[in-house]
């Protein structure tokens, strides 16, 4: 197995020294009750963890609820992170993604059962993103990598990451045989993580 | 089916697997390490595309986070149990059975899995549904309602607890889903629901040891606070 990248911390990483905090650390300390290092980790983590819900369940009231229980649920699993297994910040983003697509999916079921149910969501405002030192160096390496697919890969993998849908809904919504959109997913994640050098 | 099923280790990295599939992938990888750690390496990938949408949140949330946890007990570590090289042995004999049961416990309890490296954690903290099938005391029912199927009751008084087994229930349409009920005093209560056309255990949700019979229905997806159909099956406990 190959060691893994080093993390890809909140704190600003470009100009000046970064000061990344070792999140698999804070983690551990997380896990013996250590508030302050969760609080170190909430603020590395947070505008990933709201970024992620926001774009998911769209609505921002039920992504800072998204994220107010992907953080506790952070908060009391830390000691079954596994440093041997992936990053912390994988380990963490996997939490806050499927919180948010059982959000919209149990939205969705609700929404089925009473149609008379309209939410008016506000629109986010995406310039308010803090992180833009962040986002401008490795948002442009991601959405490189992201050009590294094919553009149904890259469909298909966006609908399911961001979009919260099933490879079948994605199949029924691409017009693909049942079965061509999980083969797409999984070829689209093989892509990204060799280009990007994450993973095993 | 294996290779098919190996298929779908991206779909479930990035939690496009709807309930059923997630239940038998999940069960597939306790047993693959071959998946398991292609999954480990896509959840890296997933996690990259996440970098793409930073977004600050309110600086409120924080606040409540904060506050949240000071509630919230951290769970303590999994500790490897202490095993003879005996047992170790034995199990590696049958670990399709093992794996199996891991997983229909870890459906039988009904927890959301959130975790991605939930099996070390299925060992240790769900293993209800065993529990009740295995107890001593452990009481049977069994019913075939007319859309088809049969539906197997075992309750353990001693346990307080009891898990549905259902087999070739009718499909049903998108929005419904089969409800489980538990009467007391006459009156039905949730009991949870049966996932899909319930091929896996189901643990009862509430005091089944004391209720005077259990029921499924046909409910939306969403549940309902009482039955809105009449049961399909129902199923009387003897009273002590």
């Amino acid at each position: 197995m190959d060691p893994l990248r080093p993390e890809a911390a909140g704190a600003p990483s470009i100009g000046g020294a970064p000061v990344a905090p070792d999140l698999s650390e804070l983690l551990k300390l997380s896990a013996r009750g250590d508030q302050g290092a969760f609080a170190v980790l909430y603020d590395a983590m947070a505008a990933r963890v709201y970024g992620l819900a926001v774009r998911v369940v769209r609505d921002p009231a039920q992504a800072e609820e998204v994220t107010q229980e992907a953080f506790l649920e952070i908060w009391r699993m830390a000691s079954r992170y596994d440093v041997e297994r992936g990053s912390a910040t994988a380990w963490m983003l996997t939490i806050v993604h499927r919180k948010a697509v059982d959000r919209v999916r149990s939205a969705e079921a609700a929404t089925r059962r009473d149609t008379t149910y309209h939410s008016q969501n506000q629109a986010v405002d995406h310039d308010s993103t803090a992180d833009a030192a962040h986002a401008s160096l490795e948002a442009r390496r991601v959405r490189a990598a992201l050009h590294s697919l094919t553009a149904v890969q890259r469909e298909a993998l966006e609908l399911a990451y961001f979009g919260g849908y099933t490879h079948t809904e994605v199949a029924t919504m691409l017009d693909l045989p049942v079965g061509t959109a999980k083969t797409r997913i999984r070829d689209g994640l093989i892509r990204l993580r060799d280009t990007m050098g994450v993973g095993a | 089916m294996s290779s098919d099923i190996h298929a779908l280790s991206g779909a479930y990295a990035v939690d496009a697997l709807d309930d059923i599939e997630r239940a038998q992938f999940e069960r597939h990888l306790a047993e693959c390490d071959t998946c398991r750690s292609e999954v480990d390496s896509l959840l890296e990938a997933s996690g990259v595309l996440a970098e793409a949408v930073f977004l600050a949140p309110p600086a409120a949330l924080r606040d409540r986070v904060l506050a949240g946890i000071e509630t919230v007990r951290p769970l303590p570590p999994v500790v490897a149990p202490v095993v003879s090289l005996d047992t170790v042995r034995r199990k590696r004999r049958f670990p399709a059975l093992v794996a199996a049961a891991a997983v229909v416990t870890l459906i039988g309890a009904g927890v959301a899995v959130t975790q991605p490296w939930q099996d070390e954690t299925t060992q240790i903290t769900l293993s209800a549904a065993d529990r009740v099938l295995q107890a001593p005391d452990a009481e049977t029912w069994t019913k075939s309602p007319v859309t088809g199927g049969t539906i197997k009751v075992t309750r353990s008084r001693s346990l307080n607890q009891a898990v549905v087994e259902a087999k070739g229930l009718a499909t049903l349409p998108d929005g419904k889903t089969y409800a489980l009920w538990l009467q007391h005093d006459g009156v039905m209560i949730p009991a949870g629901l049966l996932s899909g056309e319930g091929s896996l255990p189901v643990v009862l949700e509430g005091d089944p040891g004391s209720a005077e019979a259990t029921a499924v229905s046909i409910e939306p997806a969403s549940g309902s606070l009482h039955p809105t159909t009449f049961p399909i099956a129902t199923f009387e406990f003897e009273q002590v």
